[in-house]
């Protein structure tokens, strides 16, 4: 079986990018191919998968980091897949924390990022951008040629090995190519021995394990602090009022 | 090729940063921009906040080698196309399967519409142009590049830099002034001097448009007509795709005879799809789609010239009506005025 794993910010277009690479597949003779939807909430994608009659299966993260998420489950979804003698699975991630990736070492890498997402997008994404195989630029079809080629430009600078491809999510137009990569992808029955691309990185304060109250002394763990420069604005700091005595403030 | 590994040693950032301007978007990117200017980079480094690059996920080799990756893709023109000598579309099927008889050659500096009703397939020949169909496509047509059925390491390679595209619901959404919006485009090109061929974008964008406009404006401002002529404007001097696919940009309010004469001038090779009689009539050829084949492909007549002339006058009749209306005037039937052999021959 060979694993696909897409990853790519919110509404940025890989449900619509995967049915239309599975269309591509369909046609040149795929037929067994299979998803799993990683989310953090809420998911309305399976509706769309089982529509095209593609087995789909989804997770919710909660409050874990969907990428942290992501690691724990993909052997299984790997040994569902197999067992489900599926050609091909490809997991669908929404990535929402930038510092993360699910990329891993052998298995081919696709980001989706939209045209629509502002020129610097690109270099704000992170892991998810640097370490893939293929990006994917969406939604070309509504903004100018100028800005797409300025848009890869802009993905090359972050990922300068990247094969970056132009897929309309709607049309299909580009999927194609996209299906010609992937179906070289190599098959595997297991991810054991294999590795992440990047660190993920453990982010265990007091907020991650359900802290809700604001204020010093609720902060433990791994904290890190701004500084803050003062503006043209600022008054004399004797005219500032001091911040209310810890714990003054009853809640 | 330039050693990068060596620069890092030897340059500092601030002459790295004079060198290649590029480099700047470097140490943007990994936010690098407290590094030390006046010791070598690789110094720099070296003193510089281990914790950051830890949190970059990285170390001090691993930034050099970021930086050598990034020098190499982002100084050389490596986008550029092969020259592109010829494409020729060699016939699939129509949607019944009936063949299609067709097989024709295309070279710089042509123009050919592509006429046929609406769903007939006009789009999807322009789709399978652009992903060099191989007889892979529902048409199953074929495309030749300089003679020759690319194989598929030349199809990934090209793609995407083959065709750039034009068409009615494209649209900027970069929160940018025309002159920093073209300025980006011309570095991204690798252009020696992107302030001048921003300039002269922009001349040729203004002549184009029905209405001025300043080069200051922000792109998203522009009315239909001004974004229309600078995305042609842009894609006449700037794109290096050899091959212009234009999907119906009829009622774009832009002069479409100079723009088709800009964009040959350029010699690149230009496809039409269009419902307009004067667009349609430009070109040199033009292809007849019927049920998603190839009907025809025809020769623009010397009578057929001969008319473009008299559809030109309408063109203009409709164009001068359209002002007027703009500007608040009265339309009184003396407007209409149009030579006698228009409207006698009908067919
Ligand atoms: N115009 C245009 N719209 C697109 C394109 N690709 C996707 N869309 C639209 O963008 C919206 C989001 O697409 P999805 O495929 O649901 O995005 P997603 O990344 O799977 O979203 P989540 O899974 O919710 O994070 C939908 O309304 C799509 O129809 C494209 O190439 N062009
Ligand atoms: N030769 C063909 N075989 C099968 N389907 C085709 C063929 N030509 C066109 N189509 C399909 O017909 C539909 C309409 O074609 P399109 O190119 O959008 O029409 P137009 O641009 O002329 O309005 C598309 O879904 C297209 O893929
Ligand atoms: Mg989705
Ligand atoms: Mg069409
Ligand atoms: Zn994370
Ligand atoms: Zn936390």
């Amino acid at each position: 079986m060979k694993l696909i794993t897409v990853s790519g910010p919110p509404s940025s277009g890989k449900t619509s990018v995967i049915l239309k690479l599975i269309d591509s597949l369909r046609e040149s003779g795929m037929e067994k191919i299979g998803v799993v939807k990683f989310d953090c909430l809420t998911s309305f994608d399976q509706i769309r998968y089982k529509e095209a009659g593609i087995p789909v299966e989804i997770g919710f993260s909660g409050k874990v980091c969907p990428d942290h998420f992501f690691i724990s489950n993909i052997e299984d979804a790997v040994r569902w897949g197999v067992k489900s003698g599926f050609e091909m699975l490809i997991t669908e991630s929404a990535g929402l924390c930038n510092r993360c990736s699910p990329h891993i070492s052998e298995i081919p890498a696709v980001c989706v990022i939209d045209n629509l997402s502002g020129v610097n997008t690109p270099r704000k994404i992170g892991p998810m951008l640097k370490f893939a195989d293929y990006v994917v630029i969406t939604k070309g079809d509504i903004v100018s040629q100028a800005e797409r080629e300025v848009f890869k430009f802009n993905v090359r600078q972050v990922n300068t090995g990247a094969r970056i491809l132009f897929v309309n999510g709607i049309t299909g137009q580009g999927s194609f190519m996209l299906a010609k990569h992937l179906s070289r992808a190599v098959d595997i029955t297991t991810l054991s021995d294999m590795h992440l691309r990047f660190t993920t990185p453990a982010s265990v304060c007091s907020y991650c394990t359900g802290e809700t109250r604001i204020g010093e002394e609720f902060q433990n763990g791994m904290m890190k602090k701004m500084t803050f420069t003062p503006s043209v604005f600022y008054k004399d700091t004797e005219e500032i009022e001091e911040p209310a005595e810890k714990g003054g403030v009853e809640a | 090729m330039t050693d990068f590994y060596d620069l890092a040693e030897k340059k500092s950032v601030g002459e790295i940063r004079k060198l290649y301007p590029i480099s700047g978007d470097f140490f943007d990117n990994m936010n690098l921009s407290a590094l030390a200017e006046d010791v070598p980079m690789a110094d720099a480094l070296e003193k510089s906040d281990p914790e950051w690059l830890q949190e970059l996920g990285t170390d001090t080799d691993g930034v050099l080698e970021q930086f050598c990756e990034f020098m190499e893709a982002l100084t050389s023109p490596q986008e550029e196309t092969a020259l592109i000598r010829e494409i020729t579309i060699v016939g699939g099927h129509d949607k019944n399967g009936m063949p299609e008889k067709a097989e024709l050659t295309v070279k710089p500096g042509e123009v050919i519409s592509i006429v046929g009703p609406t769903g007939s397939g006009k789009s999807r020949l322009l789709g399978d142009i652009e992903c060099m169909a191989q007889g892979d496509t529902p048409t199953g047509r074929r495309i030749r590049i300089n003679g020759e059925f690319p194989d598929e390491e030349t199809r990934f390679e090209l793609e995407g830099r083959l065709v750039a595209q034009l068409s009615q619901n494209m649209n900027f959404v970069m929160d940018l002034s025309v002159r920093d919006f073209l300025q980006m485009h011309a570095k991204s090109r690798f252009c020696e001097d992107p302030e001048s061929v921003a300039e002269q974008c922009y001349a040729c964008a203004n002549d184009l448009a029905g209405e001025a406009f300043d080069i200051s404006t922000k792109v998203t401002q522009l009315s239909g007509g001004q974004s229309r002529a600078l995305m042609i404007a842009d894609t006449a001097y700037m794109s290096s795709s050899p091959v212009i696919l234009i999907d119906e940009i009829e009622n774009a309010g832009i002069d479409r005879r100079q723009a088709i004469s800009i964009l040959t001038r350029q010699d690149k090779i230009v496809f039409i799809s269009t419902h307009d009689p004067m667009l349609a009539l430009s070109a040199s050829k033009r292809i007849v789609i019927r049920n998603g084949g190839i009907a025809k492909v025809m020769e623009t007549t010397e009578e057929e010239r001969a008319s473009l002339s008299v559809i030109e006058e309408l063109d203009d009749t409709i164009m001068r009506i359209r002002s007027m209306l703009r500007a608040g005037e009265q339309i009184i039937p003396g407007h209409f005025a149009v030579p006698a052999a228009a409207s006698s021959d009908e067919a």
